[in-house]
């Protein structure tokens, strides 16, 4: 039998990584699908308006299915973590109260949107989907900005362990919240834009190559291949406020035992007995992308005792998983670009389409790795510093009973 | 007003959507699981689909706000709540899953033995969820959910008389709703024979969660006397609005009024919800009473 803490965890886990899935798809094509609409009508062109109408129709099955992912998350704050929630619930409440208006939102629109296909003038209905882009965005705004919190917790004092002071819009607009929330909502934008382009690219591999696949394709790809080089930038600017606000998660995802100067980048290794062995080190790296100098000091796990380490394999594998996807994806961007550019036409090897197919795969894998990194990374606490996840979980006994 | 109150209220009108809109979508799925065979049942089930399938799972946005405005607003009751009543939540939770994915699959799958298996999974979780969500409703009532995180005992705070007593409720509730909706639609559908059916279940269900609602007074009585008090006192109007209602709502399905019964039931099952707000308030979680013995020590599987 596994400790009740692994076991929430592990649920916990299995309950985001499905659900941030989903809802990547929820934040990310209303925008595409709208776009496509709007080609549609400015166009006349028939094959924009058949896509967006087929794709309409997925969105409207992921959002159910994201409602109830969403309520079985919501219960398992409080069946997993009461001490989290009786404790921090009203500083944290306001982006959940915010998140759930923009989901009513998005329910209402949708509704419009789906059953006013043919009923609305197509102006009007357009505009009737705008709702549901912002409604999107919003949503994973708020959601993200208070799981920032739980890295970078503000909004409240603390006397004599009792929770005093709040004041909720602190705790949102957290130092940790502008870098996260723009991170998750490119990823959510890249998964959407990879996921649909990749049911197209198989299509394509079956010989289905006619103008509705093509540009079944092009549009969604070409989204996620412009947010591409974005998403490095806005990496590096996440990784370089965690090496500033929380360095022993950098140290973490790095696998750094000791605190150095001139700390290298090691890629890939395994972190055994508080050194890091077989890994690939490019000298001084590490400091430069973290600090901006050579020579800069980068903290390492020396810094906390053990009980405050968070396990740093899984954390450091799943940061260069995440990475490694990253420019993976810019590299298959760069390759549809240049081929535009000179050719004025998708790229024709078989090797591209078959990398495309399985490129929504990769993307929704990179956003997994990216969660495990801030999520795992944070351990051994749920509030950064104050609470840890062990102190928060449910005490009740559970059932089975174990000794 | 203080705020406390006004968020009360805000958090009891959502509760209130969630029973009337979401209740409906589980008793469909109840009607579902009682359609009879696969054959004889299918022009029933297609109507339920037809019903529900635009709806489909998006009224749990309203169990969302209950449960995040429950934690914003009332932070400590929610984790004494959910810590406590984990057992019935989590089988309430797996029931959710459970009806969205079945019904989803339902629709895909192309063998019978497939869509047999989907549909009970759909119609089973369907009767599941609202009897849990009733039983930990009749934990709070019943005051058996002390201040706490995990203080109250995980098995008698929703194993008792009147948690069953409210998880039946529930589950009679959400096909009455279901029933009464359903006519509208069958007719709407140009479909008598169904409006008879659902007519004749609508009058029976109507009759039943009537008589069980009153019998539920003897136990209450007997099981949660505080409660009882209230409901005798300042829940009485509340509760006096939903006997109206209710018995007007089958006066009004035996003349045929479906569209304005849709109303009335409405009215019926959410001044009930009221009744229980109004004769439990101000009261939220009793505190830990110091008299609690501490749990037993108990059978446990060994750890590997």
């Amino acid at each position: 039998m596994i400790e009740d803490l692994t076991a929430a965890r592990l649920q916990m886990a299995l309950s985001l990584g499905w659900h941030i899935v989903i809802a990547s798809f929820g934040v990310g094509m209303p925008a595409v699908t709208l776009f496509a609409e709007w080609r549609g009508y400015r166009s006349g062109d028939p094959v924009y308006t058949r896509l967006a109408h087929r794709w309409a129709k997925a969105m409207g099955v992921l959002f159910a299915v994201g409602a109830v992912s969403g309520t079985i998350l919501s219960f398992e704050m409080g069946l997993l973590w009461p001490g989290l929630m009786g404790r921090y619930g009203d500083v944290i409440g306001l982006p959940f109260a915010l998140e759930g208006i923009a989901f009513f939102i998005e329910a209402i629109f949708l509704g419009i949107y789906l059953y006013a296909w043919d009923r609305l003038p197509p102006r009007a209905h357009i505009l009737s989907g705008i709702p549901l882009v912002v409604a999107g965005v919003a949503s994973a705004f708020f959601v993200v900005s208070a799981n920032a919190w739980m890295n970078q917790p503000r909004g409240f004092d603390l006397v004599s362990g009792e929770v005093t002071g709040v004041d909720p819009w602190a705790a949102m607009f957290n130092p940790g919240t502008p870098p996260q929330t723009v991170h998750m909502i490119v990823a959510a934008f890249m998964v959407t834009g990879f996921g649909i382009a990749s049911v197209y690219a198989v299509g394509y591999l079956r010989g289905r190559r006619d103008r509705y696949h093509r540009l079944g394709f092009a549009v969604p790809f070409t989204i996620a291949a412009l947010l591409s080089p974005v998403q490095v930038v806005v990496g590096d600017w996440a990784a370089r406020f965690v090496a500033t606000n929380q360095p022993i998660k950098l140290a973490a995802l790095e696998g750094l035992a000791r605190t150095e100067r001139g700390a290298p980048l090691s890629l890939g290794g395994l972190y055994q007995d508080g050194e890091l062995r077989y890994a690939i080190a490019i000298p001084n790296a590490l400091s430069i992308l973290a600090h901006g100098s050579p020579n800069a000091e980068v903290i390492g796990l020396d810094q906390v005792p053990d009980e405050d380490e968070p396990p740093v394999n899984p954390v450091k594998w799943a940061f260069q998983i995440m990475v490694a996807i990253g420019f993976g994806l810019l590299g298959l961007a760069a390759w549809w670009a240049l081929a535009w550019w000179r050719r004025r036409g998708p790229p024709r090897s078989t090797w591209f389409w078959r990398a495309a197919a399985v490129a929504g795969i990769a993307a929704a894998v990179a956003v997994e790795a990216g969660w495990v990194v801030t999520e795992v990374g944070r351990q051994p606490w749920i509030v950064y510093g104050h609470l840890r996840t062990a102190e928060a979980v449910n005490p009740a006994r559970g059932w089975p009973p174990v000794c | 007003m203080s705020t406390a109150i006004a968020l009360l209220v805000v958090l009891w009108l959502g509760l209130t959507l969630y029973t009337l809109l979401g209740g409906a979508d589980f008793g469909a799925g109840f009607w579902d699981l009682v359609a009879g065979g696969t054959r004889r049942g299918a022009a029933r089930r297609e109507l339920i689909e037809h019903s529900i399938g635009p709806v489909w799972e998006a009224n749990h946005v309203w169990l969302i706000l209950v449960v995040t405005l429950f934690w914003t607003a009332f932070p400590p009751a929610f984790a004494s709540f959910a810590s406590t009543l984990y057992i019935p939540l989590t089988v309430a939770a797996l029931g959710i899953i459970g009806r969205g994915a079945a019904f989803a699959f339902r629709k895909a799958s192309e063998s019978l033995a497939e869509q047999r298996l989907y549909g009970a999974t759909f119609a089973a979780s369907s009767v599941l969820t609202p009897f849990f969500l009733g039983t930990a409703v009749g934990g709070v009532a019943s005051r058996r959910v002390p201040s706490g995180v995990a203080a109250g005992d995980i098995w008698t705070s929703w194993l008792n008389p009147t948690s069953i007593f409210c998880g039946v409720l529930a589950v009679g509730v959400c096909a009455y709703l279901a029933a009464v909706y359903l006519i509208a639609d069958a007719r709407r559908a140009g479909k008598q024979v169904l409006v008879a059916e659902f007519r004749r279940r609508a009058l029976i269900t109507g009759v039943v969660v009537g008589v069980v609602a009153l019998a539920g007074v003897a136990v209450l009585a007997a099981d949660a006397p505080a409660l009882y008090d209230g409901l005798r006192g300042q829940g009485l109007p509340v509760a006096a609005v939903s006997i109206v209602a209710g018995v007007g709502s089958l006066v009004l399905i035996a003349v045929g009024r479906y569209r304005v019964v849709r109303l009335t039931a409405a009215v019926a099952v959410a001044a009930l919800l009221w009744a229980w707000a109004a004769a439990q308030y101000p009261l939220m979680l009793p505190r830990t009473s110091p008299s609690t013995p501490p749990p037993a020590p108990q059978r446990c599987w060994p750890r590997y």
